[in-house]
């Protein structure tokens, strides 16, 4: 069962690399509530639940267990007071196809926020590669504004180099810097734009190691700092500080599983306190950090 | 008079309309009369007002001042018996108009008079308002209070405004007028008063001294207050009941034992009355130690309730009824909310944490002995102050339970911080603009934290987030006795003669006001939110009700 899901998972990300893997788990999910044989809702939600989990080894990204729990959440908002257990599930679904429609729009409705903000000749810097950022520059870039982007290489997997190779089919001027040269760079930028991960209760954000640097460094050259990020990456987590995030975020997922000591691995995330962030765009609007909570409390509640 | 028939001259048109009770205008001296009076109430107003016209002009709920419960309750009151005791100018400027042509002097049609005046009064300001053109109220306001003289100026709360005597005699005309009796003219409450030099900066606030408590003013029996309501007062003015939580479970029990010892009297509903017979009461524990913002919000749940009871009802299932309304309110908001916040905050504590607490707060005490009883490994600095030293509390009750820990006072504060990992403070209330108000000293805490960049977390229950504003802790405050920082030692009392020196002031502050940028996180009991969220939480209060 469990390997049937985990291969469905994996043919979904395969098929479309553009998709976020939160979208493909949601698909799984949905998939997996259509094959489900449960006879209780009860029971329903307890395999949802398991196979979140399932999905969260395998990939551990932070926007798979908040989008497998808000999938959750969504489906369940309505009335199921239905005698049987058929027509619930019918309901289920067809909610859960209408979440899916709803994120796989989300994309769009953040580009379409966020390409305003970059202004005709504006140098924008961005760190890793986010498929998001890449959807608002392509935007902006439609829009026929001329931008030149800096790229951090992003190591230990050197994601950037990804990012500046889809850029340049774009035809926007970009450059490679090390992680190293963020200082040096800012200042010739006039905007910093990253992606995330997950977005937490405080309105901070959790993304690729290195972000929060970069954000140290933008505040102190008063340069704003934007976030992209959809709406179902919202996650119910309170970090106080790095070390305050759990480490199932921090490593990836097979580290989790062969390593003993984790001492001796490298996270690939760190945390962003909102201080730090000017604006976070998402599906939902264009929200300051402290209109996060609210919309958490709104979502979650 | 009245069978004449015959219309009389303009001459006597005010006399008759007077004496039939019915009239709607003034003549023109008494209408010009009235205005100047007003014109000299706003502007004396105006200039004790320290904030400008502008922010009266957003007569907007969640931005204002919480008049203690008291002022309240009496301007939306609708009888007509404290509108004209809470507007006491209207009240002896119609006398010199009702003195003579008054056919008929009785209580009632006075008291009606008296209320019509007001209405017109109030009419008047309004028309007059609106045809000024730098008006800021927007149009006719509908909701005008009967007893509001200036509804474009926002009233100030009485009990910051002591500088001002007017203020001071009105409070005493107020309390004078709810004894509830028909008889015993002697059983009013008495008006404390203030004590020593006050420091120019708070001469705004009350200052009592312990010495003097107000139970000595009152006679014997009091028949106005009841005996545990006057325990509670003397246990709350010397200090013996202290803390927000202990002082609001205190005070429901107080109104379980009054509500288990009322009898409704003959011709009155219990919704009503039971109402009006806590009025004094809250008066009185007002008067001898400023109501905090917790039991401010338990008193608007029990009138609520109290109010809520169907008129069918019988009394003594009206009483059991309220009896477990306020047994389930301790329960689930101070209870079972410490449950509930102990859950997360326990998660915030790992293994090798040094924790620091101030002063003793129930809830962060709770939270630290059920952390340590799941096995967390974490070590605890409890910093005091003076002249309370609540600290000795919190630490004899920590090392009873096997916590170590490390005891200092405020001023090496700056010494042992870099050691320390986590900030836990209690709240006495939360803001609805996202400050903190709690004792005296959280403030700098949450500062030379903040600047060591350790997190701060605050631990508030729901039930005292307050819909008051408030930027500094100067405006609303609460002074205590002064007398508290003088310190005997080695046989030699410093400042035992320190009202004799005129230009010395002694200042012995009870709580201030910590900004929202200085706190990481609230832990409330429906989660764990930022502190600018507090609005949010309260917008979904309000709306559950």
């Amino acid at each position: 069962m469990e390997e049937c899901l985990v291969e469905y998972f994996r043919t979904q990300m395969r098929t479309d690399p553009d998709m976020a893997s939160a979208v493909a788990a949601i698909r799984t999910l949905l998939e997996f509530l259509r094959r489900d044989k449960g006879e209780t809702i009860l029971g329903l939600r307890e395999s949802l639940k398991w196979a979140t989990d399932c999905l969260t080894e395998v990939d551990s990204s932070v926007a798979v267990s908040s989008g497998g729990e808000l999938f959750l959440r969504f489906i369940s908002l309505t009335s199921l007071e239905h005698q049987d257990l058929s027509r619930c599930k019918k309901v289920m679904e067809e909610r859960g196809e209408l979440f899916l429609e709803k994120i796989s729009l989300s994309r769009t409705k953040v580009a379409k926020l966020c390409h305003t903000f970059i202004k005709d000749g504006a140098k924008i810097l961005t760190h890793s590669s986010s498929r998001v950022v890449l959807r608002v520059l392509e935007k902006a870039a439609a829009e026929k504004k001329r931008f030149t982007v800096y790229v951090t290489e992003s190591q230990p997997d050197t994601a950037g180099k990804q990012m500046a190779d889809a850029l340049r089919r774009l035809n926007v001027p970009v450059t490679v810097v090390l992680d190293a040269a963020v200082g040096y760079v800012l200042e010739k930028v006039d905007l910093v734009i990253v992606g995330a991960e997950g977005v937490v209760e405080s309105g901070g954000i959790i993304n690729k190691i290195g972000t929060y640097q970069m954000a140290v460094c933008s505040k102190a050259h008063n340069k704003p700092f934007y976030v992209v990020a959809e709406s179902f990456k919202f996650v119910r987590l309170y970090p106080l500080n790095q070390q305050d995030v759990p480490d199932r975020f921090k490593y990836k997922a097979d580290t989790l599983r062969t390593v003993s000591d984790l001492s001796d691995e490298h996270p690939m995330i760190d945390y962003t306190p909102p201080s730090l962030i000017t604006l976070l765009f998402t599906d939902l609007g264009v929200l300051t950090p402290s209109a996060v909570s609210d919309e958490l409390i709104k979502l979650y509640l | 008079m009245a069978d004449c028939g015959e219309p009389d001259g303009p001459g006597n048109k005010d006399d008759i309309t007077r004496s039939k009770n019915e009239g709607k205008e003034l003549t023109k001296e008494e209408k010009q009369r009235l205005r100047k009076q007003k014109k000299h109430q706003k502007k004396q107003k105006e200039r004790k007002n320290e904030k400008g016209p502008s922010e009266t002009e957003k007569d907007k709920t969640p931005v204002s001042l919480l008049p203690p419960p008291q002022p309240v309750a009496t301007q939306k009151a609708p009888s007509a018996l404290p509108a004209p005791a809470s507007a006491p100018i209207p009240v002896p400027a119609s006398a010199p108009f009702h003195s003579s042509p008054a056919p008929s002097p009785a209580d009632k049609p006075a008291k009606s008079k008296a209320e019509l005046k007001a209405e017109r009064r109030a009419r008047q300001e309004t028309d007059r308002a609106a045809k000024q053109p730098g008006s800021s109220s927007s149009g006719i306001k509908t909701k005008v209070p009967l007893s509001e003289l200036n509804p474009v100026v926002k009233r100030l709360p009485e009990h910051v405004q002591v500088d001002d005597p007017a203020v001071v005699k009105r409070l005493a005309k107020k309390l004078e007028r709810q004894q509830t009796l028909p008889y015993g003219a002697s059983n009013k409450i008495p008006l404390r008063s203030d004590y020593g030099y006050k420091v120019s900066l708070f001469s705004h606030l009350h200052q009592y001294s312990r010495k003097a408590p107000l139970t000595q003013l009152l006679s014997i029996p009091s028949t106005v207050i009841h005996p545990s309501i006057v325990r509670l007062g003397l246990q709350y003015s010397q200090g013996i009941v202290a803390g927000s939580n202990a002082r609001s479970v205190a005070l429901l029990h107080a109104f379980k034992q009054v509500i288990r010892d009322y009898t409704t009297p003959p011709n009155e509903e219990l919704s009503r009355d039971l109402v009006n017979k806590l009025k004094p009461y809250i008066s009185f524990l007002n008067q001898c130690r400023p109501l905090s913002a917790s039991m401010g919000n338990a008193i608007k749940y029990i009138k609520k309730e109290i109010s809520n009871i169907p008129s069918q009802c019988k009394e003594e299932e009206a009483k059991t009824k309220l009896l477990t309304c306020i047994d389930r309110y301790i329960e689930e908001k101070i209870v079972l909310a410490a449950k509930a916040i102990s859950k997360y905050a326990i998660e915030k504590i790992s293994d090798g944490d040094v924790i620091l607490v101030y002063g003793y707060s129930s809830l962060v005490n709770n939270i630290l002995c059920e952390a340590f009883e799941k096995s967390r490994k974490f070590r605890v600095i409890v910093v005091d102050s003076r002249p309370r030293l609540e600290g000795r509390e919190a630490l004899r009750r920590l090392v009873q339970r096997g916590i170590s820990c490390t005891y200092v006072l405020i001023s090496a504060l700056s010494y042992i911080l870099p050691e320390v990992s986590k900030v836990f403070l209690g709240a006495h209330a939360l803001l609805a603009n996202g400050y903190v108000m709690s004792r005296v000293g959280t403030s700098q805490i949450a500062l030379v934290a903040r600047t060591y960049n350790v997190p701060v977390l605050v631990c508030c229950e729901t039930y005292k987030f307050c819909e008051r504003v408030q930027t500094d802790s100067f405006v609303s405050n609460e002074l205590d006795d002064p007398d508290d920082l003088m310190v005997t030692r080695k046989g030699k009392t410093q400042l035992e003669n320190w009202q004799d020196v005129s230009s010395l002031g002694l200042l012995n502050l009870v709580y201030d006001v910590t900004p929202p940028d200085f706190v990481d996180l609230v832990i409330t009991d429906l989660g764990m939110i930022p502190c600018t969220s507090v609005p949010v939480v309260l917008r979904v209060k309000n709306l559950d009700q």
